[in-house]
């Protein structure tokens, strides 16, 4: 099922989720990247939320709303030529969520919005989910995953850990996963943001 | 409407009743060896026993909130919905761990559960599930142990244990029993760790958590264990698993239960509480208190 995890350490952040994309029983996809860079240091992972007749997939409704946030992000840069700070970021598309979610088909989608803010040397994360509750948190998990990966976390983060161990701390959110859920995911796409921007990384 | 127009009244029996009460409360002229006593007319004055009723609305529906029937309609009550057992086999012998918080909805019924049930003194049991269905064959269990023991000279084995339990259960099986139970002891072939429930499932195993918060445990336990940890460090990694499950699930907390058994046999360690574990270094604010992830260039202190 659909799980995404995210983390900052000193200077960076990393996000994490599944790549696959599942109709049914079947999986579609094996290697969807469900992490939009939204603008040169702003990371979202999005998830679609299991509703009382869909099963648990990021479906058109959800690529929607990141396509939705992506183009609007992209044209605040476009017109102030400078680009919203994550924390700027986050409020913008908490409103969106929360406006869509009173409206005759509410978008349902789960959020991880992660950055680096340049002008105060230091990343910020944010939980954000469906109903638009949104929280800055030092590391945070959606999905299934999240029962196994919160308690490890309240473990073993730690908010200066250089990217190393930031990266192994996260290999163990996966592994549990892998080892104690069901229908756990097989492959993950990990995106690091810092002060050089954003980069993919393999474990 | 009955009920209304009963309450406003002033002729109706309860009124009376109630009038009657008054009286007697205001009554002070009974001398100070009869306080508190109603002199065996206690019934006429405080109106015939009663049932005690949640004070609801629709007492029904409130109840219907705490019970399983919406999973079995044929079964009426249960507590202890929400649990975190755990169990793991390691080289020094065997960690019980168990939190302590009953539940019944939404409310916690009481912190102060024992859910290490101490079959004998080789041999524990963990609660999860039914209460009662727990206690009752658990404790039916050792009853029957004792009598192997009697009977064969030698004490029962982990294995043999939980498969009577198993077995027993299985004859029970959708009736309505509702227990996930964790046997666990030392016999001949050394440590042993047995998951029992009620579906009849019965397996062995080196490691295992039950019930609504295992998720969480399992989240700590399983990146912490390994099979040569020493007695301190066992005994520290399931304090800390369930303290895991009691910060992160609603339906687990209070306290913590540590039990240790050894080859000659079981050993309780502790009661801990688990708000006092976080307060004293488990918790993730005050591990981390004072660290940061920001990262502001050197150059700028240089200046």
């Amino acid at each position: 099922m659909e799980t995404s995890f995210a983390l900052t350490g000193k200077g960076y952040l990393i996000m994490a989720a599944d790549t696959t994309a599942a109709r049914s029983i079947v999986k579609m996809k094996v290697d969807e990247d469900k992490i939009k860079t939204l603008s040169p240091h702003l990371l979202m992972a999005y998830s679609g939320e299991p509703g009382k007749y869909q099963f648990c997939f990021t479906d058109r409704d959800t690529i929607q709303f990141a396509e939705f946030v992506e183009r609007n992000i992209r044209l605040y840069q476009i017109r102030n030529l400078y680009a919203l700070r994550p924390a700027a970021a986050a409020s913008w598309i908490r409103r969106s969520l929360a406006e869509s979610l009173r409206s005759r088909r509410p978008y349902s989608v789960n959020l991880l919005l992660g950055g680096y803010d340049t002008a105060t040397h230091d990343p910020h994360l944010y939980w954000i989910d469906y109903l638009g509750t949104l929280t800055e948190v030092p590391f945070a998990a959606h999905g299934y995953g999240s029962y196994f990966a919160l308690s490890l976390l309240d473990r073993y983060h730690d908010p200066e850990a250089p990217l190393e161990e930031g990266l192994a701390t996260l290999k163990r959110c996966i592994d549990e996963v892998s080892k104690r859920l069901v229908v756990s995911p097989s492959n993950y796409k990990i995106k690091v943001v810092d002060k050089d921007g954003v980069r993919e990384v393999e474990l | 409407m009955n009920s209304l127009v009963e309450r406003y009244s002033t002729t109706s029996p309860t009124a009376l009743l109630r009038k009657a009460q008054r009286l007697a409360d205001e009554e002070e002229e009974f001398s100070d060896a009869a306080w508190g006593s109603t002199a065996g007319f206690g019934n006429i004055v405080k109106g015939s026993p009663s049932f005690m009723v949640p004070n609801a609305p629709d007492p029904t529906a409130f109840l219907r909130l705490h019970t399983d029937d919406h999973a079995d309609p044929t079964c009426r009550i249960k507590i202890q919905h929400g649990t975190t057992t755990l169990a793991f086999r390691f080289q020094g012998g065997v960690i019980v761990a168990v939190d302590s918080r009953a539940t019944a909805g939404s409310y916690i019924a009481s912190g102060t559960v024992k859910k290490v049930i101490e079959i004998n003194p080789y041999l524990l049991g963990t609660m999860a599930g039914g209460a009662a269905d727990c206690q009752y064959w658990e404790t039916y269990l050792g009853m029957h142990c004792r009598l192997h023991e009697l009977r064969n000279r030698e004490r029962i084995s982990v294995s043999a244990a939980s498969k009577y339990l198993s077995n027993l259960v299985y004859s029970y099986k959708g009736m309505g029993l509702s227990m996930g139970t964790m046997i666990c002891g030392w016999d001949k072939t050394g440590p042993a760790v047995f998951y029992v429930d009620s579906d009849g499932t019965r397996l062995k195993g080196d490691l295992f958590s039950v019930g609504s918060g295992s998720t969480f445990a399992y989240g700590v336990l399983d990146q912490g264990y390994r099979w040569d940890l020493t007695d301190e460090e066992a005994q520290e990694l399931g304090r800390r698993s369930i303290y895991a499950a009691g910060h992160r699930d609603a339906f687990s907390g209070n306290t913590c239960n540590l039990y240790h058994v050894k080859e000659d046999g079981w050993k309780f360690i502790g009661n801990y509480d688990i708000a006092k574990l976080h307060n004293e270094g488990y918790g993730y604010d005050i591990r981390v208190e004072g660290r940061s992830s920001a990262n502001p260039p050197e150059v700028a202190t240089a200046a």
